[in-house]
């Protein structure tokens, strides 16, 4: 069997003694304790030497652990151990493991880039990742924008053309939308018919009369509208102007309008008022060539390009 | 002045050492083909080769930066993560079902714990000798004897834990690959901590701390203990036989064991000896003891000093009991030598033991809860043969693009969209095509992926469009995408996808 022993022990004392018999307990810390604590003074001393530890004169102790990382120009730093070097030793190595996927983006046409699967696979995920970063803040996450401010990309109608080239253009040069504004020029009654002529465009409830006198105005000098929306106000891609005849809308809000009266009036507000906020900037010093060209895929991926 | 403070008791119980003395049996020679099986296979596993085109040629392989585990001719993807939670499953329900049949049969055989332990014991064994010597080396001072024997058995211990972090590590890689660059200083650091802490759990679980590790540590023993119910078979200490009327007795000197096992270095030749001299005379020193009011229980302790948990059995059920059965052996040993009936100590159920008139021991499984846990163990069990065996060699996910949820083209058509993955699990290159059923044909689009190639263990992803009329949309809530693997149009899975229009969001 075992060992027995008395598992009690004598209380001990300090060994002083006053008045005679005043004596002092010890009660010693448990051992394990007191060794824990031992450890953590050694862990201490070693965490200094190694890691950025005490204020000196106007830096700090750096310590002897270095980050040392190659940067997107070839440059070797090395730093001593700080988290913020440590992110960019992350995104530095990041970068130089996605370089070869850019460096293929840049070498194959865009008919290429979208018939392998691979980049495909690249294109959806890093594509989503820029356009998160840059494009989202205004056409919103997936693309869709936002009716009376950004366009949509995801559908079919593109402003400037949706081709490869066109896109490409689009994001590296920026655009800049403009329509005047017709309140000074024309009767309130005037921009009630144009509104109507083009609510018969795209097929919605108008006043037929109206409409027709809306037509003629349209076609006029007076108004002069298909200077910019064509005659056959389908809008002209070289300057970006809108397609009246369609069911997308993008600066008169139709859609959230629930009578046929509601959607006339969101009409008639913008030839009222005009355009001058249909900006956006140019992308070509803030991202890079490659940068541009997975974006570019990836918007005409979003809305099927045309 | 100090009345009573003397009796204070400390904050930690001190280890009891434990010199367990070895002895020869059924459930000896059980333990011992369980630790020789269990070991054969935990150690020589990752050496066995198993040709493969694209791996490591290693039978048993997680492979972890690889994203797979290859299991002979099964790969596992972390997909498969259902099939790890199912086996857990298996693995409680097993466990519940077996301890309410039979007890802690898991801690007394199968544990890890109770093996190494059981494998160290033998170690210790077999370099400072049976239990006098052991507990007379404990006794010594340090001297040149103490230190080389004490020192050995504590290398050797390092020694066999060091090889059983090192073979866990080489589940992970290729073994000989791994063990060459261990030595060389070049495998990767998770190697060398895995290996530094397993050696030092393992030397001090099994090696320093033992017993110690099931009594405190380990929550299974306890919770274990819940499923006892009065018909589990335990190893039992049959009392009412054992202490008679006047409770259990010594047999004196010269007639029985005391003298002679002093002499021995195990029970064993005392047995031997014994034999085949006394079964008549048992009988009859039996009814002698039984005259006087004596039990069976000769009181010769050997119960308590193989036990490695060093409990006295006749003390009742207990919780430190691991049900190793070692008692078990030793009793009958004991017995025998007297010729007295085996069985003093064995496994019996509470209620059997409690019975005016005992019966033979025996499984009693018809119980409501042993009966359920079975039915529960069968078909778990059953399902993961069949989801293994009918696994696919592909999976498959059609996401919904949700912003925006659809688009009005144009025309006035509906357009939403879909991201279609799909992971070749086969060892080979697959096509794979894509098409839609309940909808047009060419209302769907696939860009230039009408069909796509994905390299074994890859995926692929596709963007989906479906472009329907207002009028068609208003109709169609749901249709089907078809995935079909080129030239195997049996493995065809189609998947049930939403199509949403705003008429439909508006309802």
């Amino acid at each position: 069997m075992s060992e027995q022993k008395l598992q009690s022990q004598t209380v001990q004392t300090t060994g002083h003694a006053w008045d005679g018999d005043l004596q002092e307990y010890n009660n010693p810390l448990p051992v394990w304790w007191v060794y824990t604590f031992y450890v953590t003074v050694v862990f201490a001393l070693v965490y200094w030497t190694i890691y950025p530890s005490w204020p000196f004169g106007k830096g700090w102790i750096g310590g002897l652990s270095n980050i040392t990382y190659v940067n997107s120009d070839g440059e070797t730093k090395t730093h001593s151990w700080n988290t913020r070097a440590l992110l960019l030793e992350d995104m530095n190595r990041a970068a130089i493991a996605q370089k070869p996927y850019f460096d293929k983006v840049a070498a194959m046409s865009y008919a290429q880039i979208a018939k392998d699967p691979d980049m495909n696979g690249f294109i959806l995920s890093a594509g989503k990742a820029l356009f998160s970063d840059n494009c989202a803040p205004c056409h919103q996450a997936g693309g869709q924008g936002v009716v009376g401010f950004f366009p949509n990309l995801t559908d079919d109608d593109w402003l400037y053309g949706g081709s490869f080239d066109k896109i490409h253009e689009t994001i590296t040069g920026g655009r800049h939308g403009y329509m005047p504004t017709f309140s000074e020029v024309l009767s309130p009654e005037q921009i009630d018919q144009l509104a109507n002529y083009v609510a018969s465009l795209s097929g919605i409830g108008h006043d037929a009369t109206k409409a027709a006198a809306g037509n003629v105005l349209f076609h006029s000098e007076t108004a002069a509208c298909y200077y910019c929306h064509g005659a056959d106000a389908k809008g002209r891609k070289e300057i970006g102007s809108a397609n009246l005849t369609d069911n997308i809308w993008l600066w008169a809000n139709v859609p959230a309008a629930s009578s046929a009266e509601g959607k006339v009036a969101a009409i008639r507000s913008v030839i009222a008022s005009g355009l001058n906020k249909g900006v956006m900037p140019a992308w070509a010093g803030r991202l890079s060539p490659e940068q541009i060209k997975v974006l570019t895929v990836y918007v005409h991926e979003l809305g099927g390009g045309q | 002045m100090q009345t009573g403070l003397e009796e204070q008791l400390g904050l930690y119980q001190k280890r009891i050492p434990i010199f367990t003395r070895s002895v020869k049996g059924r459930f000896r020679r059980f333990k011992t083909t369980v630790l020789v099986l269990a070991y054969a296979i935990y150690f020589l596993l990752p050496w066995l080769p198993w040709s493969r085109l694209d791996a490591p040629s290693q039978a048993v392989l997680f492979d972890l930066p690889g994203r797979r585990f290859l299991i002979f001719g099964l790969t596992v993807y972390p997909q498969d993560v259902v099939w790890l939670a199912l086996l857990l499953f298996i693995a409680a329900i097993l466990l519940f079902f077996v301890t309410g049949l039979v007890g802690r049969a898991f801690c007394g055989y199968f544990c890890f714990q109770t093996l190494w332990t059981d494998f160290f014991i033998w170690i210790e064994h077999k370099i400072q000798g049976e239990r006098p010597a052991r507990v007379r080396l404990y006794r010594q001072p340090w001297n040149r004897e103490k230190l080389l024997k004490v020192g050995g058995t504590h290398v050797l211990w390092v020694l066999a834990s060091f090889w059983t972090g090192m073979t866990f590590v080489a589940y992970y890689a290729y073994a000989p690959q791994l063990v060459l660059d261990f030595f060389t200083g070049q495998a990767a650091a998770a190697a060398y901590i895995t290996v530094s802490i397993l050696t030092i759990s393992t030397y001090a679980a099994a090696g320093l701390m033992r017993e110690q590790i099931c009594t405190y540590v380990c929550p299974y023993g306890r919770f274990q203990s819940v499923m006892y119910e009065p018909e589990t078979l335990a190893v039992h200490y049959d009392a009412r036989r054992g202490e008679g009327a006047h409770g259990r007795a010594t047999v004196r000197a010269g007639r029985g064991i005391v003298v002679e096992r002093r002499r021995a270095e195990s029970a064993e030749p005392v047995a031997v000896d014994r034999r085949q001299a006394s079964l008549s005379a048992g009988e009859r020193a039996l009814a002698e003891r039984h005259e006087k009011g004596l039990g069976d229980c000769v009181d010769c302790g050997l119960c308590v000093q193989v036990c490695p948990t060093g409990i006295d059995i006749r003390d009742g059920l207990q919780y430190k009991c691991i049900s190793c059965g070692l008692c078990i052996d030793a009793c009958n040993t004991i017995m025998d030598s007297f010729g007295f009936p085996k069985g003093l100590i064995r496994y019996d159920s509470e209620q059997n033991l409690a019975a005016p008139e005992p019966t033979a021991p025996r499984v009693e499984w018809k119980r409501l809860k042993t009966i359920g846990y079975g039915a529960a163990l069968i078909l778990m069990s059953a399902y993961l043969a069949y989801s293994i065996g009918t696994r696919g060699s592909y999976d498959r996910a059609v996401n919904q693009i949700r912003q925006p949820l659809y688009v009005v083209l144009s025309n006035g058509d509906i357009r939403n969209r879909y991201q279609v993955r799909i992971t070749n699990k086969a060892a080979q290159d697959q096509t794979y095509e894509i098409s839609a059923s309940g909808i047009p044909a060419g209302a769907l689009d696939l860009g230039n992926f009408r069909e796509i190639t994905i390299k074994p263990g890859h995926s692929g992803l596709v963007q989906a469009s479906v472009r329907l009329t207002p009028e068609l949309a208003e109709h169609t809530h749901h249709f089907e995408l078809v995935i079909t693997p080129k030239g195997k149009p049996g493995e065809a899975r189609s998947e049930t996808v939403r199509f949403d229009s705003p008429k439909e969001e508006h309802d």
